[in-house]
């Protein structure tokens, strides 16, 4: 690890100023930043530490929407009552993130901030249709993820909590790697309030991605068979060792289906 | 030889080691830290294979914190790492043994190859350091495989190593078994390859040297397996020092499976430099650098044929393997896909004729060497595969294929060198079967394609060679160290012992299972039992812990020791008693005048041993302490079978494992919770080689791309069942205990025992070959090629 400077503001304000001053990073759980520093990787000046923030943490419901605090940690979303009322598929989501320490630190907000390309969380953003909300503006589920670890954040734009629009029924079927258990292939199926159908895959591509025919098909018939029907084109998805993009693509439907399945 | 059976022989003591273990009080290397202490950072090669030009170290030297940096240049009078076993290749030269250096000298031959050491105040400034040094490299073509090493126009690796071969080497009657073949009733063949590993120790490789210059002495503590031999290597091949000017520790070690059995550059690079320095020099791998670094395993490509008549009955074995060494030959590399793999080829089975061929052979890769089982489970991969599918061909059930094949007549010499003293495989395949409800099976396949899944029961009934090893025997094939064991029993005054030990604990209990030989021996409660291993300041010496040798080799030596306590104890309780010696008996830990009530207790004897008022001395020295050696005459033969049920999911490729049956011979066993623990720990080593990890480097850049456990995928506890362990006992004929070992076992069985499962369930949808690991990726793909 290269040295840093280490800050911990007590208010969201004092922490874009430290990020703008220092052009610094926000630490929130560090279960991918402190581990990339450790590899050197990573080489922040300053380190932000937003835990100290304490409106940055919760879980509420606001009209018909699940609102999930950037800091709260993957923990406390699965063992949530609250989300287990409205979305239980997102609990269900943060119970398999990697492994209970992970859980016990890392955050929803570090999560969709990294945006790393097997990452969970992307694909419940994606398929809710939820909004990012930071210290400056809300943005679009859609046009929140960019591409492989990249976001539409600023540089010292923090992400202050995600709203999710209580889906009318959803769940997350995830495929994990055999070493990292990360998402091989995970899709999070939902069918909104407004009876439309969104499958985004996490995993399977550089980013999270919705999987148009799958959409197509589920919103013809929101069964586990219609799913695993569909052909997905294995063009563009990843091809590595853990996995051929042909396999990835097979994975889709059958996670698809799972996920719809789930969803009962 | 006094039988030993009562006692605490038996019984499931609980680890005496594990209160420290549990309450966080081991003492690791890492642990270690000495005033003034410094720290190492050893810089790596990012290249697979390059000339170095030049490297300008001016910089690292002046940062922050540096205290020294040393390149091969600064090694004057450093020798190679040595390789412990010479092969003779078929055309009567010496295997080619290109020289290791301890930092590159030249060329850089693998991605983590050692280049330059920096010492500084902290780790960080070490690594800060490194990240200034300017290495001119100039990259070369890399070759990663060992089928392509050896191809025209690979790229040279050593100019030592002409096509990168470092031996071809043979064993058995090419011509008898060339004409078995042309009488066979039907010939099976199979190509397959014993996929690479890396060995995960939970403690990464760590050393702490330490100079004195009060008496010109070292001092190095370090993880390792074997630290008399490390010492040896070190002092006499390497460094030119006096060995007793130099003491190893091997604290506690967490887990080694052989990896920690080598001498590396790290420690002897560092035990170098802490004179240069004057100061104490700490180093512990992170888990990278083991990926990178730690001496693989595995990693053979094998063509295998078996003749068999009408019935099944084996008549031949072909064989022809491809042994990668990587970069350099590591300390045992050399004898591992040879001695310890070839002489296996007979199994269980009374296969009249077995011919092997091996050829090993250099790569852009970090060495390879033994891991757990070593040589054995590669060979029972084998001959488990082809028995298999032998079957599969001929239409003769599994469990029969190779009961009209077993050995059934003891001391049976094989084909392949190995004469095996005693075994009863009959009993571990019925009692395997038992377990594993064999009957059951079909019901339950029957069951599981109405779920749309596929069901497979797999065999492998293996059989391993353990308690190295007769020291002339080794020798005769090449080994260049002797194989005994050391014991000391020290009694003291009054009445407890020290045990000292050349066996190595690095996860085996050897403090609990010697203590309960010797607590039992002596007839002493077991806590007045201590076992110190692990220093060559405190123990006489050793050979250390490998191969399954600990309690068949390094308890034999102390069974030796304990007989000479006794028979001293023996002529002073003559003398104190006023009776002949011949007529004292030990028993229960008392020394009594045969046929009378009139008796000494141990502690009495000890005591009068250390205070010897009343007591022989014209005749006996005082004092009660023994030391032995012991070189066994034959090596051990544990042998079992394994049955493993797997249902594979075609839809995703995933192959669950429904239950794992083991039936296990490792003759007498002391401590049954401790071999259990083995079992389990050799069980889930050998599940993860066959379901999870392959180490993969990339074969244009020879680039490691499995380098972390993000990508090489270890096995977790809800990767493995519950398991199902069984043992029956024939004891072992040559040692007085009556053991063969444990620790590898599971590790030797399990895979092919998983492959055979996992092919007879894929048979059903046409699947006729697969390789390790049966990841979901590759089972699903073999589904679809089948199906194609
Ligand atoms: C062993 C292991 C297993 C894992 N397995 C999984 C898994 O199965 N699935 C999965 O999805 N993830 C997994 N993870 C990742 C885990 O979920 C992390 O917690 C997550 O990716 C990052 O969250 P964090 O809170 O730790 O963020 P940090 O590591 O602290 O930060 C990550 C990045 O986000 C930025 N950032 C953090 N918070 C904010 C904010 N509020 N606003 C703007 N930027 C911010 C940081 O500056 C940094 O660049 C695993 C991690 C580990 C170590």
């Amino acid at each position: 690890m290269y040295t840093f400077e280490y800050q911990l503001p007590k208010t969201l304000a004092d922490a874009a100023k430290a990020l703008a001053s220092t052009g610094g990073k926000p630490l929130a759980g560090g279960q991918s930043l402190v581990a990339a520093m450790k590899l050197r990787l990573a080489q922040p000046g300053t380190l932000v530490d937003l835990r100290g923030i304490s409106e940055l943490a919760g879980i509420r419901k606001e009209g018909d929407a699940l609102v999930i605090g950037a800091m709260t940690r993957h923990a406390d979303v699965a063992n949530s009552a609250v989300v287990k009322g409205a979305i239980p598929a997102l609990a269900v989501l943060a119970d398999g993130i990697g492994d209970r320490q992970v859980r016990n630190m890392g955050t929803l907000g570090g999560s969709i901030a990294n945006n790393d390309p097997a990452a969970d969380w992307p694909a419940a953003v994606v398929a809710c249709n939820a909004t990012v909300q930071t210290n400056k503006r809300k943005i679009a589920a859609g046009d929140f993820f960019k591409g492989m670890y990249e976001t539409a954040l600023g540089a010292d734009e923090i992400i202050t909590a995600v709203s999710f629009p209580i889906p009318k029924k959803a769940a997350y079927a995830k495929f994990p790697n055999p070493a990292s258990r990360f998402a091989l292939v995970g899709v999070f199926v939902a069918q909104l309030a407004d009876g439309s159908v969104r499958a985004a895959v996490t995993g399977a591509a550089p980013a999270v991605f919705r999987a148009a025919p799958i959409e197509t098909a589920l919103a013809k018939s929101f069964t586990p068979d219609a799913a695993k029907a569909v052909k997905v084109d294995a063009k563009g998805l990843n091809n590595d060792l853990h996995g051929s993009a042909a396999y990835r693509a097979h994975l889709v439907s059958v996670m698809a289906g799972r996920a719809v399945a789930a969803a009962g | 030889m006094g039988a030993i059976e009562s006692g605490f022989i038996g019984q499931s003591v609980r680890r005496k080691e594990d209160a420290r273990f549990l309450l966080g009080a081991g003492q690791y290397t890492d642990d270690v830290t000495l005033p003034n202490q410094t720290h190492a950072y050893f810089l790596r090669s990012p290249h697979a294979h390059a000339k170095i030009r030049g490297i300008d170290t001016g910089k690292a030297k002046k940062a922050p914190g540096v205290i020294a940096v040393y390149t091969s240049a600064d090694l004057e009078g450093v020798n190679g790492l040595p390789c412990g076993w010479l092969i003779t290749d078929v055309d009567g030269t010496p295997m080619k043994e290109p020289p290791h250096p301890v930092l590159a000298k030249g060329k850089a031959r693998y991605v983590g190859d050692h280049v330059a050491l920096v010492i500084a105040e902290t780790q960080n400034q070490a690594k800060d350091a490194a990240e200034l040094i300017d290495v001119d490299y100039e990259v070369l073509p890399a070759v990663v495989n060992v089928v392509d090493a050896l191809k025209p126009g690979a790229p040279q690796i050593h100019d030592e190593a002409p096509g990168n071969k470092c031996y071809t080497w043979a064993i058995g009657d090419k011509s008898a078994v060339d004409a078995a073949f042309a009488k066979a009733a039907h010939v099976t063949k199979l190509d397959i390859v014993n996929n690479r590993l890396v060995p995960n120790a939970i403690e990464p490789r760590a050393a702490v040297a330490t100079y004195s210059r009060a008496d010109d002495s070292y001092t190095l503590y370090v993880a390792n397996q074997n630290p008399h031999v490390e010492r040896l290597l070190m002092t006499a091949f390497v460094l030119g020092l006096p060995e007793h000017k130099v003491r190893v520790i091997a604290p506690d070690v967490g887990g080694g499976f052989g990896s920690k059995i080598y001498l590396y550059a790290e420690e002897t690079a560092m035990v170098w430099a802490s004179k240069r320095v004057n100061r104490p020099i700490k180093w512990a791998a992170e888990r990278s650098e083991s990926f990178l670094s730690d001496a693989h395993g595995r990693d053979h490509v094998t063509h295998a044929e078996l003749a068999l008549d009408k019935d099944g009955k084996f008549l031949a074995l072909r064989v022809h393997t491809t042994a990668n060494m990587g970069a350099y030959l590591s300390t045992f590399a050399s004898c591992i896909p040879t001695i310890l793999y070839a002489t296996l080829l007979a199994g269980q089975y009374t296969t009249p004729v077995v011919y092997c061929e091996v050829t090993a052979a250099f790569t852009n890769t970090a060495p390879v060497d033994a891991y757990r089982g070593a040589g054995r489970p590669e060979a029972t991969y084998v001959i488990e595969r082809i028995v298999h599918q032998a079957g599969a061909e001929m239409g003769i059930p599994q469990d029969e294929i190779r009961r009209r094949n077993f050995i059934r007549t003891f001391p049976y010499q094989t084909p392949v060198a190995l004469l095996y003293d005693t075994g009863g495989y009959d009993a571990c395949l019925d009692e395997a079967m038992r377990i594993a409800d064999v009957k059951g099976f079909a019901a339950r396949k029957s069951d599981a394609a109405k779920r749309g899944k596929l069901r497979g029961l797999g065999y492998a009934a293996y059989i391993e060679a353990c308690g190295i090893a007769p020291s002339n025997v080794a020798g005769s094939l090449g080994a260049r160290a002797g194989l005994f064991e050391a014991g000391e029993v020290r009694v003291h005054p009054t009445g407890s012992v020290t045990v000292f030990t050349g066996s190595h604990s690095h996860g085996q209990g050897h403090e609990t299972t010697f203590a309960q030989v010797v607590a039992t021996r002596l007839g002493i409660p077991i806590e007045n039992v201590d076992v110190v291993h692990g220093d060559t300041g405190r123990v006489l010496f050793g050979m250390g812990t490998y191969g399954s040798r600990s309690l068949a080799v390094g308890g034999t030596a102390i069974v030796k020791a304990l007989d000479k306590v006794i028979a001293k104890g023996k002529k002073i309780a003559a003398h104190l008693l006023e009776a002949a010696e011949s007529d004292i008996e030990f028993k229960d830990g008392k020394f009594t005048v045969a046929g009378t009530d009139r008796s000494k207790a141990f502690g009495e004897i000890s005591l009068a041993a250390y205070v010897p008022h009343n007591y022989p001395l014209d005749k006996l020295e005082p004092g009660l302490n023994e030391t032995a050696f012991y070189d066994p005459t034959n090596f051990t033969f544990p042998a079992g079978t394994h049955i493993c049920e797997v249902e594979v999911d075609p839809d995703t490729g995933v192959v669950s494992i429904v239950s794992f049956s083991a039936c296990d011979d490792f003759g007498n066993i002391i401590n049954p919770m401790i071999v259990e623990g083995q079992v389990h720990g050799g069980l889930c080593q050998g599940i993860g080689q066959a379901m999870l990890e392959h180490c993969i480097y990339d074969s244009e850049s020879g680039q490691l791309l499995t380098g972390s456990l993000m990508d090489y995928a270890l096995p977790r506890a809800d990767d493995v069942p519950s398991f199902k362990v069984e043992t029956k006992v024939t004891p072992c004929t040559h040692n007085p205990l009556g053991a063969k070992g444990c620790g590898e076992a599971g590790a030797i069985g399990s895979p092919p025992a998983l492959m055979n499962a996992v092919m007879d369930a894929l048979s059903s949808v046409g699947v006729t070959h697969l390789d390790m690991p049966a990841s979901p990726h590759r089972v699903w793909q073999a589904i679809q090629s089948a199906r194609a």
